[in-house]
This record gives C-alpha cells, structure tokens and sequence, in this order.
C-alpha cells in the first residue's frame, strides 16, 4: 500500500546568491513561513517541475517533508532545521538575516 | 618557493577569464545548471546547504605572506572574513555569492593562486608533509617533486574526465605525516646506495571503502617518477571502472585486480609512455629544485628561549606541546593551532591570517604551511624569536597548546555546511576540546587524535584516527559511530567500529568513558592512548561504551 502523501514544500538554492529559498504561490521567498504548502501529490509534482524550469533563478529545486504546528511551518528533516536556520558554529546565514529577508 | 612563470601567469589569466565567460553566460541563461555545473566544479566551486563554496587549493600545503595576506583579504573583502583550512591543504569560504567568483579567481591570481582541479574526476592538489624542506628526519625536500606533479598534472588533457578524484600525496621522510597510504597514491623519497628515489605506494584511500595502500613499486628513479605516475594514473583510467562510482575510485580497481595485475600493466605502460618524456620533465625539476633552496638560516644563540622556557610556565608548555624538531641547529618548526577550545577546527579570521603572515615575514623567512590537520606551520623559525612569536599569538587567541592533544580535532565541515553530509561534525569537536579542557586532563592523556567525519566520505580521516568518529543519520536522527585503533602514519591502520553509535547527546559522555578507560588501565604515562588500544585490545572499551551489554555478557 503506498505511503500517505505528506505536506510538502519546494525548496532551492538562489542562483546568484546560493542561499535557501521557498517557493510561494507567487514567486520564491528567503523564508519558510512564506512557503506554498503542497498537500496534493500530483500538484506538488507539477509545481516542481515549473520550479525545476525557473533555471535563471534557483538551483536544485527539490520536494521537502514539513510538519505543520500550530499553523507554523517547521522542516521535518534536521538537515532541512539547518538549511532553515544556518551554521551552528556561527550566527550566520538564515539566523543572522532573519530580519532582512 | 616556487614562483609563477610567465607560462604560469599566462595560463591563469586565460582559466580565469574563461571562467569569468561562463559565469555571465550561466546568468544571461546561456548555460543552464547542467552545462554550469562541471565548469565550476573544475574552477573549485560548489554549491553547498546555505551558500556557494569556493575551495582554492594551496599547491602541496606551502605559503608565503603575500598569499596568505591575500587569503584575508579575499575573506574580507567576499566572504564572512574567515577561511577554513581543510585536510587537503586548501581553504574553503564558505559565503561566496557567484558574480563574485571571478574577482575572487583574479585576485587569487595576482599572487599565484587559483582554485582549478580542486573539484571534479581529475588529479587535485598534491598533498605533502608539512614540515617539508625544515624536518630534522627529512631525507630531501619533497616539495619539488610536488610542485612538478602540479605541473605535469593541472590540465593534463588526458587526465581531465577519469572515473573518480585522484589524490596524490608525498613525503621526505619516514616518519609519514602527510597520510600517504590512504591516498590514490602515495610518494615516499628514499635513498638507497647514495641515490634519491621514491617508493610509490597504490590504492589507498577512505571513504566509504577505506583501504591501506600498497606498495606497488619499492623504487622508482628520479627520472622515471613522472612517467612512471603518468603510467599508473594512464592504466586506470583505462581500466578503472565507470559503471559505479562507488568502485571507481582506483583502490577498487587494485583490489579487483590484484597489486601484482596492476604492477604488469604499470610497468607495460611505462615502456611506452617513458620514452616520450626525453627529459624535458627532468630539465623542469631541476629549474623548480633551484626555487627551493634553504633559506639563510641565522646563527645566533638561544639564550632568549632558555630564559622564557625556564621562568615562564604558559610558554614553556606551548615549546614543549607546539614545537617540532628542525633540520638547522637552532631552530624549531612551530605549529599554530588552529583548535583553540571551542572554536571550529581549521578557522581562521582575517585577522589571524595577518598576524600569521606578519610572524613568517618577521621571524619566519616568509614560509607558511598548512598541515592535514587544520593547523598552520611556521616551519623555519630560530629558537630566539620564539617568545616574540607566543606573545604575538596569544593576543590573537592562535597560542593554544595542544597539539597532537585530544582537542587537536580534525573535523570536516559537516552538516553546517556540506551538502553531502548526514551529520554535524563541528559541534561534537567543539563540545569534546571544551570539555577536556574543563577537565584539565589532555596533557595527563597525552597523544591522542581523534578526526571526526560528517558522512561516509571521512573528509575528517575518521577511519585512520586513535579514535574515530562518523556522523550518520539514523531515521532522521544524527547518530555517531566510533571506530578505535586508526593510525595515519607510517604504521597506517583503519580503526575497528565499536558496535552501534551514539546520539548527538550520547556521544561526548562516550567519549570521556573511553579516555577514563585509557588512563585507567594505561602502563605509565609514556604508553599512549594508540599503544594502550594494540595491548589491550577492543574489549576493555566496549564494556567502557556499551556497559549494559557487559553486564548482559557476565
């Protein structure tokens, strides 16, 4: 019996500044809250296949597991913790420009 | 040191704008990812979790001042304003944004440096012991010989598309700290009858089929080493195999194939391809042999050091933890560690990197070099300039003193960093250095080399450390497996796993079990950590690490 399909989102890597991004319904944005929950399999395949053709923007555009909580949206995976947040050696990347994005 | 010819600067020049070419046209969409990627693989650039990655290759671990001023102010000037030292003798920044890629190249250029074959299926920067031209155990600089391997290997049209990485590494002396048996190969210069030659050693490497290499020739003559390598690197990339790579890498070939096959097939190679060598690469060594002569080592006396040494405590344990034995009487080669407690293995700020290339410049005869073990070297520095140089470090936190000690951690970049890690490698080294630190207790431990992985790739040489540790996700879960018993030296060994691994919370109160065991039942301090495992065996820690299942087992 195949898996229940889990709620998704479309992540990637910026072209020019290769920092994480999500997409939304609109575009892409540098923060997970924004990010275009997928619950449907055959539309999040076919959102990441127009993600996958936006090549002059992202890189490496993927489906990722998220666990909704409290209408917040938290990555399933720790490694996507990571790309979420930044380095825990150094408050650099997602941690340190949360307030730019 | 050898310095950039014209052909050099040349050839630089045309690479970067190259480059700099495929950078607009990936940009503009002339190129998409697929068409992208190779082209900056080959120009040392990655994609990593939270940005690009630059890796710039520090040709066989050797630097002067202006180079590595020059590494500070790219890090400055492009990236977070720090650098990481890596296992392989490069720096990688790890902020890069892509337009500024191409300046980076350029600037890196202006000092003779670049970042080309430091990725991708080719042969990337030669490797070599890193107190190279200053050992007092050194037979000869083996430094020449690396520079010409970077030579007759950078752009080698034949070797640009092989089945894996190819990684070559050298020494001079017997003593190995350049790790040469777990390399594709290693390069060992000996004498034997008043003549320098090399035995060549094949098929090491870790990874996720970590191999102790084996010597496929006990000496090779100076003029038949680089058609002889070009022999050995020609039959694999013939025969090596393409259909997986995780059996591609050239330790997989000689174990399939057997170390005697592949000496056959070397030495029909070599047959061939010798002739066509005519001496040109011998001519060649002899120019770049002349780049490396010893500096003018000064004679003076030491009296500044005795002073320092016998009144100041906090010197005299950095002299005796950080120094090593030099060729010219009168002087030590020092090592900076870049592992001061809780900092991230093999950072380094701009600012330190000054300070560093100011010291070599001052005190040094402008040499610097970086070990496989994260650490700087100042290999040629006189005995009286030594309590300058600590006071100089401690104010820029580079004078802690523990090399070769437990907190002296290899430790690769991990899940912080690395696309392809399954685990965090940082937080564990900083969480152990800080914790024996806490217990005053690593100069009572001693010689102790822990080198810790991120994933299955061993970056961090987990499978040749005293004790290794590899990053895994289990289900979702970081989890660490220990290994004990590695050995990167002359005496190379892959550690044994321990059994099953420990959590991210579980692993540094393991790790203390397993250094409370050592101290418990070590003969006298002068037995090391190493020594005490090949007495005693895997038992004694286990029942350390898994004391449930010894207790189940009585």
């Amino acid at each position: 019996m195949p898996k229940a399909f889990t709620p998704k989102v479309v992540t990637a890597n910026h072209l020019l500044k290769g920092d994480v991004i999500y997409q939304t319904k609109s575009g892409w944005s540098r923060t997970l809250s924004d990010a275009e929950v997928l619950e449907d399999e055959a539309h999040a395949d076919l959102r990441l296949i127009e993600a996958s053709q936006q090549t002059g923007e992202v890189v490496g555009a993927y489906l990722t597991d998220i666990i909704i909580e409290n209408g917040a949206l938290n990555p399933k995976h720790f490694r996507e913790d990571f790309r979420a947040t930044g380095p825990s050696n150094y408050f650099h990347g997602k941690q340190e420009a949360g307030s730019n994005v | 040191m050898y310095s950039y010819n014209e052909f050099d600067t040349a050839f630089l020049a045309e690479r970067n704008q190259q480059f700099r070419m495929q950078v607009e046209r990936r940009i503009s969409g002339e190129l998409t990812e697929d068409e992208f990627k190779p082209l900056r693989l080959m120009n040392g650039l990655y994609l990593q979790l939270h940005a690009y990655m630059l890796r710039v290759a520090i040709p066989y671990g050797t630097l002067d001042s202006a180079k590595m001023r020059k590494l500070a102010e790219i890090a400055d000037r492009w990236d977070r304003g720090y650098g990481h030292f890596t296992t392989r003798q490069n720096i990688q920044y790890n902020w890069p944004e892509l337009r500024d890629v191409p300046d980076m190249l350029e600037a890196l250029s202006e000092v003779g440096m670049h970042a080309i074959q430091t990725s991708g299926n080719t042969i990337r920067n030669v490797t070599a012991d890193h107190f190279a031209g200053a050992a007092a155990d050194e037979v000869a600089d083996p430094r020449p010989i690396a520079e010409l391997l970077r030579q007759w290997s950078t752009d080698h049209p034949e070797f640009q598309f092989m089945p894996r990485k190819f990684k070559i590494a050298i020494t001079g002396a017997e003593s190995d700290r350049a790790v040469i048996r777990a390399h594709d190969i290693g390069i060992q210069l000996i004498e034997k009858n008043g003549a320098i030659g090399y035995r060549v050693i094949v098929g090491g490497g870790l990874g996720r089929t970590p191999m102790i290499g084996k010597v496929i020739n006990d000496f090779v003559h100076e003029a038949d080493l680089l058609p002889y390598l070009e022999s050995i690197v020609s039959v694999w990339n013939q025969i090596g195999r393409r259909d997986n790579k995780y059996k591609a890498r050239i330790k997989i070939t000689v174990h399939e194939h057997g170390i005697e096959d592949i000496r056959e097939r070397v030495e029909a190679r070599f047959a061939l391809v010798k002739p066509r060598f005519e001496g040109i690469d011998q001519a060649l060594l002899a120019e770049i042999k002349d780049q490396f002569v010893d500096p003018d080592f000064k004679a003076a006396d030491t009296a500044v050091f005795d002073t320092a040494y016998a009144t100041d405590p906090i010197f005299r344990s950095w002299a005796d933890t950080n120094l090593a034995a030099h060729k010219s009487p009168g002087y030590a080669i020092v090592q900076i560690s870049l592992k001061a407690h809780g900092a991230t293995p093999g950072d380094a700020t701009s600012d330190q990197m000054r300070l560093m290339a100011d010291l070599a410049e001052r005190h040094g005869h402008n040499e610097l070099r970086i070990s496989h073990e994260q650490n700087v070297i100042l290999p040629h520095v006189h005995k009286s300039d030594l309590p300058a140089i600590h006071r100089a470090l401690k104010e820029q936190g580079l004078a802690t003193a523990n090399i070769g000690l437990i907190s002296d951690i290899i430790a690769c970049p991990g899940m912080d960093y690395c696309a392809l890690a399954t685990a965090r490698s940082i937080p564990v080294a900083q969480q152990i250095a800080t914790r024996f630190d806490d217990l005053k207790l690593e100069h009572d431990i001693g010689d102790l080399k822990i080198k810790i992985s991120g994933c299955i790739n061993a970056c961090g040489h987990h499978h040749v450390g005293h004790i290794g540790i590899l990053g895994l996700d289990r289900a979702g879960v970081e989890n660490y497996q220990i290994t004990l018993g590695g050995d990167h030296t002359e005496m190379a060994a892959l550690g044994q796993r321990t059994g099953p691994g420990f959590s991210a919370e579980e692993i540094i109160p393991a790790i203390e079990r397993l250094v409370q065991t050592y101290l418990e039942i070590r003969e006298g301090r002068e037995e090391t950590f190493l020594q005490t495992y090949r007495r005693v065996g895997m038992e004694p820690f286990k029942a350390a690490l898994y004391p449930a299942a010894a207790v189940a087992a009585e």
